[in-house]
């Protein structure tokens, strides 16, 4: 049972957890970015714009993780583009979970009741004023809960990556099975590391919930 | 959202205003254009547009390959759209119980395995059980995982319908069986269906997780085209690929709204969506 604590296999399972971590904080901060840049598109009063975030969303949203995986792997060194495999992971990662993180702050944004900005301006706010002191900051709030679920689901996605040469947690566990160690002993290492990272997550969020929790 | 209705964001449009938005939108059309032509050229300098790469794609076995691809794929989302569906219902039943040991029970098996990788999972059992079956690792692995997100899905619909519909139905003098069957479920039914269906999309989505344990699913047949044709077309495969999964998601999605405005249509005729 105590696998990590034999023949060195600790710093191996070190190795495994930290590469996850780093994974999954590196796609969060992405995927965040292309989501608020997508959102932005989303809700623009351009029709343009809207259409190609709707198709981003769309396309992206639809298409499976391990698909995204395998273009980037498998693609991009027919393009001559090549990068590493971690950098790959992190593009698939961030470009997957960005059009989920899009649809949740479009989604916050429409929580928001007309009537708020409607009452914003005829205080005379401006734009700017109207955005930051009365509309986001309502449709933050709302947005957090699913946000929340989106960025507990991203390490879990990350695992993923293990499969196309990355070194994370599922690396750890191929490289334990193929010395033979029993695997549901394997299983219940790694397990426990997901279990520590998808708590302190979800902690975080509901930490911020509850600090920003308004009764209505 | 019209251009001339007003949003959260912004109001109606003067005629200032409306002229910025049309500059934006040549620009943005622009912009567009051009991001796409850049990928084209490059593929097409990279010559993946070249006959000899998609010829592959014309071998009658490799399209019939790519149809058992498809099936395969059904089949393992069939098979564990079923068993989510049927361990879900168990999981809320076990978690809405008044017992505490079952609810105890419950609660610790969704919880975990709704914070557990399905990769994770389904490569365990492949390793242990199903190694010479993958199919059966796969069809498990997203029957646990699934089934422990629909558990949820369907308890807090169950949850959600008002108190005094439960109080109303034990004060009638029903017991929790008919309190649950008769008055809570159906009610709740139509408000989860479209959550449900979404679920089942992420179902769809995370069968190709077969590709990883080597069941021969649309992915894993791509890779196989990819890897055994002249030239190794990759990016051919994957344009064939990907359309093939978003129409299939799209599809499930399509069916998830129709029941959503159907339902609307009978919980409130006048009944208007929400922007």
């Amino acid at each position: 049972m105590g696998i990590p604590f034999e023949d060195g296999n600790f710093s191996l399972f070190a190795r495994g957890f930290l590469g996850t971590l780093e994974l999954s904080a590196l796609s969060a901060l992405f995927a965040l970015l292309l989501g608020f840049v997508l959102a932005a598109f989303r809700v623009s009063p351009v029709p343009v714009l809207r259409a190609f975030g709707t198709a981003w969303v769309t396309i992206f949203r639809n298409t499976p993780l391990t698909l995204m995986f395998f273009a980037v792997t498998f693609v991009l060194p027919r393009l001559d583009v090549h990068i590493s495999s971690f950098t790959a992971a992190v593009a698939a990662l961030s470009i997957y979970t960005g059009s989920f993180v899009c649809e949740v702050l479009r989604a916050g944004i429409n929580t928001v009741p007309l009537g708020q900005a409607e009452a914003a301006r005829s205080l005379g706010m401006g734009f700017g004023q109207t955005l930051g002191l009365v509309v986001l900051p309502q449709a933050a709030r709302s947005v957090l809960a699913p946000m929340g679920s989106v960025f507990i689901a991203l390490p879990r996605n990350s695992a993923v990556a293990g499969a196309f040469n990355v070194f994370e947690l599922f690396g750890v566990q191929k490289t334990l099975t193929e010395k033979g160690y029993a695997i549901f002993a394997i299983f219940f290492w790694v397990a426990l590391a997901y279990l520590v990272i998808s708590f302190s997550v979800g902690a975080v969020f509901s930490a911020l919930e509850r600090r920003t929790a308004v009764a209505r | 959202m019209s251009a001339r209705t007003a949003s959260v964001l912004y109001d109606v449009p003067g005629p200032r205003a409306r002229r910025r938005y049309l500059l934006a939108g040549v620009l943005g059309a622009l912009g567009i254009a051009g991001l796409l032509w850049w990928v084209v050229a490059t593929l097409a300098d990279q010559g993946q547009f070249d006959g000899a790469l998609w010829e592959s794609f014309e071998y009658n076995t490799v399209q019939q390959r790519i149809l058992d691809g498809v099936l395969a794929t059904l089949k393992a989302f069939g098979l564990a759209a079923v068993g989510s569906l049927v361990l879900g219902v168990l999981l809320a039943a076990g978690r809405l119980s008044d017992h505490r040991p079952v609810r105890a029970v419950s609660t610790a098996v969704v919880q975990f395995f709704r914070a557990m990788p399905l990769v994770i999972m389904i490569f365990a059992l492949y390793q242990a059980v199903f190694t010479s079956e993958p199919m059966w690792g796969l069809v498990l692995g997203l029957v646990l995982y699934n089934g422990a997100v629909q558990a949820e899905i369907i308890r807090s619909g169950i949850n959600a319908v008002p108190r005094g519909q439960g109080e109303a139905a034990y004060a009638l003098g029903l017991r929790k069986t008919q309190v649950m069957s008769l008055v809570l479920v159906p009610q709740s039914v139509r408000a989860m269906l479209p959550a449900i269906i979404g679920q089942l999309v992420v179902t769809l989505k995370d069968t190709s997780l077969g590709y990883i344990i080597t069941y021969p699913e649309l992915l894993f047949v791509g890779k196989w085209i990819a890897s055994n044709s002249d030239g190794y077309p990759y990016i051919p495969v994957v344009l064939v690929i990907t359309p093939i999964y978003i129409a299939m998601c799209l599809a499930l999605s399509g069916l998830a709204r129709w029941i959503e405005s159907r339902g609307r249509r009978g919980a409130n005729r006048r009944g208007t969506s929400a922007a």
